[in-house]
């Protein structure tokens, strides 16, 4: 009965996508369609899409069982993805973005920043960066869904791994923008009702909110047993300040993912697909809402789960779970919850790792063959479609190789989702986001100056990187192979690469603005009309 | 405050709410903002579809 209710709900879950994927491509007509939709997406889809994309299994997952270990202090994230990767994102990237992105004719992040700066260099500069970047986060979305597929469908993870990536590849190569998006407002509201499901279930199981937050804070002496030598003071309660705890939250977990969202190429890429500004706004409201149901749930339910399990089972969320945070969430799951909720969430995961990845691929194709390959070397074919999906090709294989082989060198594989998520968002924003803003904001901004930016942000992240940050530089090994010691800086092993990246990559790009003559008076016109 | 121990995440959790209350409010406010947008909008559409150098000949408008 369980696998029949669960074989039919995932064909028919896969049926309405492939049904969504053929409605894009249906209505794809040329590259304007295939990059953004035609721009003409309706404003409650664009808003859902961005939502989907932005969350993906690693933040219902990964950050949800994260939340079990570091309690209800990593909802701060939740604070940021709503008010920074909502609000101000739209408000006062989005608007503009949108604005400019027409004035421009841009149909990528690294086009609109190439056009507006008038420097073809930097358009082929941040395609390829992406290009190069992004399969490490798109093959840790592909390891985390193919690995929950593996183990709920009791299939190998190689045959689970090829049948997740084939079928997004093939509505993503096909479907183009509008597959992307038709299939990402859908994936969005099962997660949606998922998670409500979820709220409810978890506050009704531990007796009511306010009693069960008593239940969780009476539960600390639990916590500090285990790690209060690191700062941790229970679970609703924020870390002692500055213990590596504090800055494990704080910086990676809060400031590192909640600020580098800004500077996301498949999600800026989003503002250029509607038709108009107050559609923007409209957005707002609903990317809000579902944002909060999403990480906002994810986090409450982490956390909680330690009542659950210390209630049921005698031990904390992480013993039970074998120490495995990852496992958390799933584990709550199949304890806490009626057999016909564990397969609605199978779709659920599933539902989000394809959403995000769906515009990984899609960014990454566009990345490399229309910033790269058509821009950068110049080679021109008919239409740029054609080398947008072959482009997709070659990065959908690069991601799906090393989701092949990332498991086989490390044994943890939980890791590298987290890893691969939280470096990728740490590039990003420190290598695009200083001239971002300077091209939406300040018309005095030099092309000079954005590529001083980018190459001291993506710089000054891979040193601390490598030489640094502790979790990727000991793992890497090359600092301790040149220096004997695993990070050069003590003092700052803990500490997010975008902490130090980020106010660099702004800094460089203020001083070198002043030191550099103003850019031509036709190219801030044109990208400024109408906009003041 | 709200069963939690101390007031950092107590901000956390409301302001979790908040954020997203803005958000709505936001959204109900500006439903139709800009609104002066709407004739230079069309007129952009226009401007835009003819000079798209990516429509090609022939395409549904």
């Amino acid at each position: 009965m369980k696998m029949l209710f669960l074989g039919v709900i995932v064909v028919l879950y896969l049926s309405v996508i492939a049904l969504l994927g053929y409605k894009g491509f249906k209505k794809t007509k040329n590259a304007s369609d295939y990059l953004l939709a035609g721009r003409k997406i309706h404003p409650m889809i664009m808003a859902i899409s961005y939502g989907a994309t932005f969350i993906s299994t690693s933040a219902i997952i990964g950050f949800g069982g994260a939340a079990a270990v570091f309690g209800m202090g990593v909802l701060w994230l939740t604070v940021l993805n709503i008010f920074v990767g909502i609000f101000i994102a739209f408000v006062f990237f989005g608007l503009r973005t949108r604005k400019m992105g027409h004035n421009l004719d841009a149909h990528t992040f690294p086009e609109l920043l190439g056009r507006r700066f008038d420097s073809q260099f930097l358009q082929s500069a941040g395609g390829l960066l992406i290009f190069l970047a992004m399969p490490l986060y798109a093959a840790a979305i592909i390891i985390g869904g193919a690995h929950f597929m593996a183990t709920t469908l009791t299939i190998p993870y190689e045959v689970a791994l090829i049948v997740f990536v084939g079928i997004v590849a093939v509505y993503v190569i096909m479907g183009g923008m509008r597959g992307v998006m038709y299939t990402d407002a859908f994936q969005g509201t099962i997660m949606f009702v998922s998670m409500i499901i979820l709220l409810v279930s978890i506050y009704a199981s531990t007796g009511g909110i306010v009693a069960a937050h008593t239940k969780l804070t009476e539960l600390a002496p639990e916590a500090v047993k285990i790690w209060g030598g690191a700062g941790h003071q229970g679970w609703t309660a924020m870390p002692v300040f500055w213990s590596p705890l504090w800055q494990q939250l704080v910086t990676t977990i809060v400031l590192g993912v909640g600020i580098g969202v800004l500077a996301q190429p498949q999600l800026v890429v989003r503002f250029m697909t509607v038709k108009s500004g107050h559609e923007l706004n409209r957005a707002v409201l609903a990317g809000g809402v579902f944002i909060m149901m999403m990480t906002g749930v994810a986090f409450v339910v982490g956390a909680l789960a330690n009542v659950y399990f210390f209630e049921n089972v005698g031990s904390i969320a992480l013993i039970a779970a074998d120490k495995k945070t990852d496992t958390i969430i799933p584990l709550f799951i199949k304890s806490a919850m009626p057999w016909w909720f564990t397969s609605l969430f199978l779709i659920t995961l599933l539902a989000a790792a394809m959403s995000t990845l769906s515009s990984q691929f899609h960014t990454m194709g566009s990345a490399f063959g229309r910033d790269f390959i058509e821009n950068g070397l110049k080679i021109k074919v008919k239409d740029s479609m054609t080398i947008s999906k072959l482009a997709m090709i070659v990065a959908i294989l690069l991601a799906t190789m090393l989701a092949f082989g990332l498991p086989l060198f490390y044994s943890e594989g939980t890791a590298i989702i987290a890893t691969g998520t939280a470096i990728f968002f740490g590039l990003c924003a420190s290598a695009f986001l200083p001239m971002f803003i300077g091209a939406l904001y300040f018309k005095r901004m030099s092309a000079t100056a954005a590529l001083a930016s980018f190459w001291f942000g993506l710089g000054v992240s891979l040193f601390s990187l490598v030489f640094i940050h502790i979790k990727e530089s000991k793992p890497i090994g090359l600092c301790n192979l040149l220096f004997g010691v695993d990070t050069l800086i003590p003092a700052m092993q803990y500490l997010d690469p975008l902490i130090l990246a980020l106010p660099i990559s702004a800094l460089v790009a203020i001083v070198v603005t002043l030191f550099t003559e103003k850019p031509s008076d036709t190219v801030v016109d044109r990208a400024f009309k109408s906009i003041g | 405050m709200l069963g939690f121990q101390d007031w950092g995440v107590t901000l956390a959790y409301v302001g979790t709410i908040v954020s997203a209350i803005i958000c709505v409010v936001y959204g109900i406010i500006n439903w139709n903002k800009p609104r002066e947008d709407e004739t230079t909008e069309i007129t952009e559409e226009l401007e835009w579809e003819n000079h798209d150098p990516e429509l090609r000949e022939g395409d549904e408008r």
